[in-house]
């Protein structure tokens, strides 16, 4: 019964939803959208349990005095933080916003910037021209740099944007559109698989 | 005194022959329609009028709208000449409405169609537009579902290598053998996404091993959803296995909502730990190569599967081993041999074959100048 009940909701609800997308009649969108702000509302139950594992995680940490232990009580200061000043002050007071601005979206930007650096280490290891692979790789790429900045076109009279754009045109968007062809038919088969039941280890493991 | 008369109606007639003349010949909107939007839930109504010949003096349109029963009046925006429909989406379902297209001309000058036959919005339950789509659907749904139940009388079904795949007990193997745990992340996705469901099917087929092996296996998640069903399949693999004391609860647990939060708790995980072996499967964006550098630099043995395919190329640059799009789907069936699950690669293939011959056939037709089966793809896109 715990898994009859949700593999026949699957069934009825995948194979209605599909129908939905074939029809614009008020009453079947209806459906759609009822069903959309059902899946919503799981969302801040989830949520409320994701905070109780972080909380269990970081107080086990203090516990056992684990390695950078201390970073646990600046997770659990921030937390209580941004939590009180959401609570008592709403999130549109300029104390919440001043926090957000100036710590969270300067620590974000500081991991995306670190991303220049990580493309520069794997540019170089898949860029060594061992194989014919590589060299093909090497070459095309140092192509598509220089049709990207001014000086590659100036030095080469316009062909090096010319023949990037046709590499981007040509043989990428071949490569791009075969791995989306199969992406969505592998999407499709998935789908299948779980509304008929036969792929339900998402439903906890085994049959 | 009838002279006179008759010299005033003359002039009077002449006067406003002149006007009409002078009033740049403004034509009225010719053959005025008004129809019900097709392939819509019943909220617009369509009107259609032709398009104002070259010097008509026309310089836009007004549309005017009539209740049953109502007055006439003036929506939307004054419309530029040019403009041969309108949508009126502000209609109430059920009511009948009749329509006037007025040119305007520079001058303010204003002509008026005829009034349309009254029409009503009305919702269709099949869209028309999406009929190839439909059948399509239909075809490779039929082709799947057929070998599916083909596969359950147990004939062989091939499949190829798909050496990410094969390397999954090989991580878990050194894993075991060097002490050390097994890192598995599945991504930014949420529960909905079908790239999310396959990470944590392999993910599942990874857990009965390393219950087997007693190697540790630390899971992070990024949605809280994902964090609840991931416990629950570890769980279920652990038991199933009978090894529920293997289980610890603590090594699966929430990290952050934030993506680039979640890249550093992931990233620091890495290097404090020093897992043996990394899992990233499932949907990622900008942190892929931070995570899969990092991954590298700690010496771990990386398999990564993504649809992403914007990612793909920065996982196959830094990874062992990567599941390029459709190989991510494919897991489940390939780890677990299930006859059903390996049938639906098959119906997949047949979808692929038919897909690569009707793209084969489209470039010859195209050739020599026949479209109709680009046509036909376009639409069904």
């Amino acid at each position: 019964m715990k898994r009859q009940v949700p593999l026949v909701l699957c069934f009825v609800f995948g194979i209605a939803m599909i129908f939905t997308q074939f029809s614009p009649h008020s009453f079947s969108q209806g459906i759609y959208e009822e069903v959309i702000s059902w899946a919503l509302i799981i969302g801040p139950f989830a949520l409320v349990l994701a905070t109780v594992t972080l909380i269990q995680t970081h107080t086990t940490r203090i516990r056992r005095r684990t390695e950078h232990w201390q970073y646990s009580l600046v997770v659990f200061a921030g937390l209580i933080i941004m939590v009180l000043i959401g609570i008592f002050f709403t999130p549109q007071n300029s104390v919440f916003e001043w926090l957000y601005n100036n710590v969270q979206l300067p620590m974000d930007a500081t991991m995306f910037s670190l991303l220049a650096f990580f493309i520069a280490s794997a540019a170089y290891r898949a860029f060594r021209a061992r194989t014919f692979e590589a060299s093909l790789l090497l070459i095309t790429a140092l192509i598509v740099m220089m049709g990207n900045v001014p000086i590659g076109d100036l030095l080469s009279n316009d062909t090096a944007s010319k023949a990037r754009q046709w590499i981007l045109d040509n043989p990428n968007l071949s490569a791009r559109r075969g791995i989306i062809l199969g992406v969505s038919l592998g999407v499709i088969s998935q789908s299948i698989r779980i509304i008929l039941g036969i792929e339900r280890s998402y439903l906890g493991g085994g049959d | 005194m009838l002279k006179i008369t008759q010299w005033i109606v003359v002039t009077l007639v002449l006067c406003l022959s002149v006007g009409t003349a002078f009033s740049q010949g403004l034509a009225p909107p010719s053959n005025v329609t008004a129809v019900d939007t097709p392939n819509d839930d019943g909220s617009s109504i369509t009107i259609k009028w032709d398009a104002a010949s070259e010097g008509s003096g026309i310089s836009g349109y007004q549309i005017l709208r009539q209740i049953a029963g109502g007055d006439l009046e003036e929506i939307g925006e004054l419309l530029p000449v040019g403009t041969t429909t309108y949508a009126d989406s502000s209609i109430e379902k059920g009511n009948l409405y009749t329509y006037i297209v007025r040119a305007v001309s520079e001058t303010e000058a204003t002509v008026d169609s005829e009034q349309t036959a009254p029409v009503k919005g009305t919702g269709e339950w099949f869209h028309t537009g999406k009929t190839a789509l439909f059948i399509a659907m239909l075809l490779f749904s039929t082709a799947i579902v057929w070998n599916i139940y083909n596969a359950r009388s147990g004939k062989d079904i091939f499949v190829r290598r798909i050496p990410g795949l094969e390397a999954v007990d090989e991580a878990i193997g050194r894993a075991t053998e060097m002490g050390r745990s097994i890192l598995y992340s599945t991504g930014l996705g949420g529960v909905s996404g079908v790239a999310t469901i396959a990470s944590m099917t392999i993910l599942g087929q990874v857990a009965r091993r390393t219950a087997d092996y007693e190697t540790a296996l630390r899971v992070p998640c990024r949605d809280p959803i994902v964090l609840n069903v991931v416990r629950e399949m570890v769980k279920t693999a652990y038991l199933e296995e009978g090894r529920p004391d293997a289980y610890n609860e603590d090594d699966i647990f929430f990290l952050t909502g934030s993506q680039f939060a979640y890249a550093a708790g992931v990233e620091g995980m890495m290097l404090r730990e020093k897992p043996a072996a990394i899992f990233l499967q499932g949907t990622f964006y900008a942190e892929s190569l931070i995570l899969a550098e990092t991954g590298n630099s700690v010496g771990a043995i990386q398999i990564a599967g993504t649809d992403s395919e914007h990612q793909l190329p920065f996982f196959i640059a830094a990874c062992d081993y990567t599941l390029i799009g459709e190989e991510l789907y494919a897991a489940s069936a390939y780890l677990s041999r299930e006859p059903m699950l390996l049938g639906s690669l098959r119906g997949q293939d047949w979808g692929k074959l038919l897909l690569f011959a009707a793209i084969i056939l489209g470039v010859v037709l195209e050739l020599f100048g026949v479209s109709w089966i680009t046509t036909l793809l376009q639409r069904v896109s």
